[in-house]
């Protein structure tokens, strides 16, 4: 990756910045954390309702 | 007067080893398959947690074996940093969503041990990340322990746990823990085939089969 690929990389992901965050009372979370469970969630609603490919052919 | 023992199936190793193969033969140790309820992707979540775990101890020796000023400025030192980060990241992101999984499955059943390993080495790898994020030498580092501190102190550990002294917190993080970590994820698979992967919950009287 050249310097200038590098830059317009950050442009899209600026990570030169302290960390966003949200709260709720005293609970307090990252943004970034809030991605991760998000996409954990997601990864295991999906584990659940994807189909296991073959899984018809097993006794 | 000297004893002359021929039975040597009567030595403890051969008890050792009897008991051993007769608790987890071959077959049983590496099966060739598993029963028709595992294909799910849910049952994948486990494996997958094993596979990042190695890639995290080998990124983890081999930056062990180079030091950290070769991770902190060569460019495939820094490559082998962030891979054994994101590893971690994977590793833990796996293993919660293993973890919520065998949760909702209530994997216990039958399986006492098999759960009770799994829990402490999450907690016992929680550990080993936590003073991974202490041996980064830089201002994160350093707002980490000072931060931990506190709560450490709070509930009495302090004196035996200092995260202000980065040669304790080192060696924690590159021998102790993870030998610690290993073990019990050894144990953790051991138990796996010895009890067998937990069958799905029992239909409730009175519910149509699907």
């Amino acid at each position: 990756m050249t310097l200038l690929q590098a830059r317009l990389a950050g442009v899209l992901v600026d990570l030169n910045h302290p960390g966003h965050y949200l709260h709720w009372g005293f609970i307090q979370l990252s943004v970034a954390n809030l991605v991760v469970i998000v996409l954990m969630v997601l990864l295991f609603v999906a584990a659940l309702v994807l189909p296991f490919p073959g899984r018809r052919n097993r006794s | 007067m000297s004893r002359t023992v021929t039975d040597d199936s009567r030595m403890w190793t051969a008890r050792l080893r009897d008991r051993a193969v007769k608790a987890l033969p071959p077959e049983k140790l590496l099966p060739d398959r598993q029963p028709a309820y595992v294909a799910s992707w849910i049952y994948v979540f486990g494996v997958l947690t094993l596979s990042a775990l190695l890639v995290v101890v080998a990124s983890g020796v081999i930056l062990a074996l180079k030091g950290p000023t070769w991770w902190h400025t060569s460019g495939i030192g820094l490559f082998f940093n962030s891979l054994h980060l994101w590893s971690v990241e994977l590793f833990f992101f796996f293993m919660v969503v293993h973890l919520w999984g065998k949760f909702f499955m209530a994997a216990w059943r039958g399986r006492r041990l098999t759960w009770v390993t799994g829990v402490v080495a999450f907690v016992t790898s929680i550990g080993t990340a936590f003073t991974g994020y202490l041996s980064q030498q830089n201002f994160d580092s350093q707002w980490i322990a000072t931060q931990a501190k506190d709560g450490l102190n709070s509930v009495g550990v302090g004196a035996f746990f200092n995260v202000m002294n980065f040669g304790q917190m080192f060696i924690w993080h590159v021998l102790l823990l993870p030998a610690g970590v290993g073990v019990l994820v050894a144990l953790h698979i051991a138990m796996v085939r010895l009890r067998g992967v937990v069958p799905p919950m029992p239909r409730r009287s009175g519910q149509e089969e699907g």
